[in-house]
């Protein structure tokens, strides 16, 4: 026990600025859980061809707003399985109410097993294959695990790909905003004086325009002979152009109160150049921080995907996007009638929550102050 | 603190103008200009259209001028006269569209500021001097899911269990029996029973933030030396805590009033849109995609000015509460 506080205590004095960090933030638990929730999530983005049972366009008028399937651990006979097993899945209409009402077959067993052959797809558009992580063997038995839509589609595997763009297409413009931020708030806060001042006006008259009025305007204005996504894409870039002002400003006190540390002016000197100061000396000293604000505007980003896109501004249905998958439970009666179309919100809801406290536990570790 | 304000009133003036340039620009954008649209649609609707109707339509608005005078008649237009431009969506003029609902938008949004206030700050301050307590954890919690869930989906969970729960429709202001009803007792009963699901589904995302941010500014304040000397010197726990800490870490709640007159006038878009409340936002909206670009500029214009001017506001407000910004602003 002494030895091993001793051992690290010493590490503690030789320990670089990014081992400290690392150690910090692994002793934030449920950061690192939110971390391994998020690259979970971006290997399903990365492979949802492979990870969603079925194609996200295939349709069954039988199917229309199939509730979930229900997963039996325990057969018709009574004998307990480790596999999961399911009943088939009959849709016929109350003759009385006209409503179509589905009834489970329990004659019909599938047992759900890994890696089986079904809809064909192009993984990355290069490879060709039919063979899905998990699904049922056959045709007839269906799989619903999130029940299926209107049109009688899964909705598990169409969130599954939505993921793809919801978790990607705003990443872009997240990025911009953090080249121009570090760049425009650096110049301003080393060099100071007249380009200071011009910067902080712009920032000025640039955090006065209102975000989301301003996308819905933007949304209007660029050309209609555009696809939903570049449209989309365009927007991100152009908000991007707003969007680095709250990071120039973090940047620019950080090079304000830095550039008089005895560090930088040592660094002077001996002979360093302006830009070998800044690249070198200064920019690693808050870098951290810059990789914790980066984290915190990304659920941003993906929050503004699902509202637009709910809306009808943002993208549109052929694109499968977890805010177009919202769209469908827009009011009260499709709702009610199929509560699980509001499952798409939770993959949002996670990934936005592991996105805020991953954020949290990593700037929590890189501040340098915090105990 | 005469010559600050006198300072942030001389950078009011250029920013105004910045904005005004920016928005008569998107306005711009769009192919086409506002008449051809607009006699298209009379066109289509059967109308007759004269010749003298587009030479007036155009000459009103100045459409065959150059840019630069077009933008100058735009902008005299509304300072002179309030004149913002005529809708075609709704063929009327736009300042009448805007004005018949904003009361409704001002009154749901100073009733959600007022949800929200009373509840962040208790809560805010109650976290910071128990932090790591159960009930810190909860509000933490709380907290942080508030602000990852979508406002429009905890308005769709609403109206779901309501349903479910309840039987109720939640949504609109005013049950149908009341809406044409004139003013009357019940009819503000009624009222009050629909304006609690917006107040409570707008502000759940603004406490959330505000309580994060209360917690973690009395936080870094009650560990400063003061405090320490405060209670050293025998004061109440309750006086060392209300009397200056809380008074700095006051500011999150001065400074969000800036975004919270936009926010007055938008009234929160999406959620209305789902819960149908007459505001200004399902308008906006519409507008946008019906590329009524004179409707959707104005609100653009009217909006980003009100953000500068609730900067304006809550910077003098934070100059005034905190000495610190007095000195060196």
């Amino acid at each position: 026990m002494f030895g091993k506080t001793k051992n690290k205590s010493e590490g503690l004095f030789t320990a670089s600025q990014w081992q400290l960090m690392t150690w910090r933030f692994s002793r934030h638990r449920v950061a690192v859980v939110s971390l391994v929730v998020l690259v979970i999530f971006y290997l399903i983005a990365a492979f949802c061809e492979f990870v969603a049972p079925y194609d996200p366009g295939r349709y069954s008028a039988k199917y229309v707003l199939a509730p979930p399937t229900t997963l039996h651990f325990v057969s018709p006979e009574g004998k307990f399985s480790l596999r999961p097993y399911v009943f088939g899945l009959e849709s016929a209409r109350d003759m009385e109410t006209l409503a179509v009402v589905f009834e489970v077959d329990e004659s019909q067993v599938y047992p759900i097993k890994f890696l089986v052959h079904g809809d064909p797809y192009k993984l990355w558009g290069l490879w060709e294959s039919d063979i899905h992580l998990f699904g049922v063997d056959g045709e007839d038995g269906m799989l619903f695990l999130w029940g299926a839509d209107s049109m009688g589609r899964d909705l598990f595997s169409r969130v599954v790909f939505g993921a793809r763009i919801s978790l990607s297409i705003g990443l872009v413009g997240v990025f911009l905003s953090l080249v121009l931020g570090v760049i425009l708030g650096g110049i301003s806060g080393y060099f100071g004086g007249a380009v200071d001042v011009v910067i902080q006006r712009v920032i000025e008259f640039l955090r006065s325009l209102p975000a989301i009025p301003l996308w819905m305007t933007l949304a209007a204005a660029l050309p209609h002979g555009w696809s939903p996504m570049r449209l989309y894409f365009a927007i991100t870039v152009l908000l991007s152009l707003i969007g680095w002002t709250g990071l120039a400003r973090v940047v620019r006190g950080r090079f304000m109160s830095l550039r008089e540390e005895d560090f930088v002016m040592a660094a002077r000197l001996c002979g360093a150049s302006e830009m070998r100061v800044i690249l070198r000396h200064l920019v690693p000293s808050f870098l951290s921080h810059l990789i914790a604000s980066l984290t915190l505007s990304i659920p941003g980003m993906i929050l503004s995907e699902t509202s637009l896109s709910f809306l009808g501004l943002g993208l549109q249905p052929p694109v499968v996007s977890w805010g177009v998958l919202l769209q469908t439970a827009q009011n009260l009666r499709t709702v009610v009638l199929a509560p699980w179309l509001l499952l798409p919100g939770l993959a949002v809801v996670i990934v936005v929550l592991a996105f805020n406290f991953l954020g949290d536990g990593m700037r929590d570790a890189a501040d340098p102050y915090s105990h | 603190m005469l010559k600050f304000i006198a300072n942030r009133l001389l950078l009011f003036i250029p920013t105004l103008i910045a904005i005004s340039i920016v928005t008569f620009v998107l306005i711009q954008l769009p192919p086409g200009d506002y008449v051809t649209s607009y006699l298209m649609e009379l066109e289509q609707s059967g109308q007759e259209v004269t010749a003298e109707l587009a030479t007036a339509l155009r000459q009103r608005y100045g459409l065959d001028d150059p840019m630069v005078i077009r933008f100058f008649k735009w902008i005299g237009n509304i300072v002179l006269r309030g004149d913002f431009g005529y809708s075609m969506q709704w063929n009327r003029p736009v300042g009448d569209l805007i004005w018949e609902r904003i009361g409704w938008t001002v009154a749901i949004s100073l009733a959600t500021m007022l949800f929200t206030w009373l509840l962040a700050f208790p809560i805010g301050v109650y976290s910071a001097t128990h932090q790591y307590s159960p009930l810190d954890y909860v509000f933490t919690l709380i907290g942080f899911l508030g602000q990852s869930v979508p406002n429009f989906l905890i308005a769709l969970v609403f109206m779901w269990l309501g349903y479910k729960w309840f039987g109720l429709e939640i949504g609109g202001l005013f049950s149908e029996a009341y809406l044409e009803a004139p003013w009357s007792w019940p009819k503000f009963v009624d009222l009050l029973n629909h304006l609690w699901v917006p107040m409570v589904v707008l502000g759940t995302a603004g406490t959330a933030g505000l309580i994060r941010t209360l917690r973690a500014n009395l936080l870094d304040e009650i560990r400063k030396p003061y405090v320490v000397t405060a209670r050293a010197k025998g004061l109440p726990e309750r006086r060392v805590i209300w009397k200056y800490p809380v008074r700095v870490a006051i500011n999150p709640f001065i400074s969000s009033t800036a975004y919270m007159l936009p926010g007055l006038i938008s009234g929160a878009t999406i959620v209305s849109v789902v819960l149908s409340l007459p505001t200004t936002g399902p308008m906006q909206l519409r507008a946008l995609m019906s590329q009524d670009m004179y409707l959707a500029g104005s609100f653009l214009l009217i909006l980003s000015s009100l953000t500068v001017l609730g900067t304006l506001v809550s910077d003098i407000l934070l100059a005034w509460v905190d000495p610190r910004i007095r000195v060196s602003g």
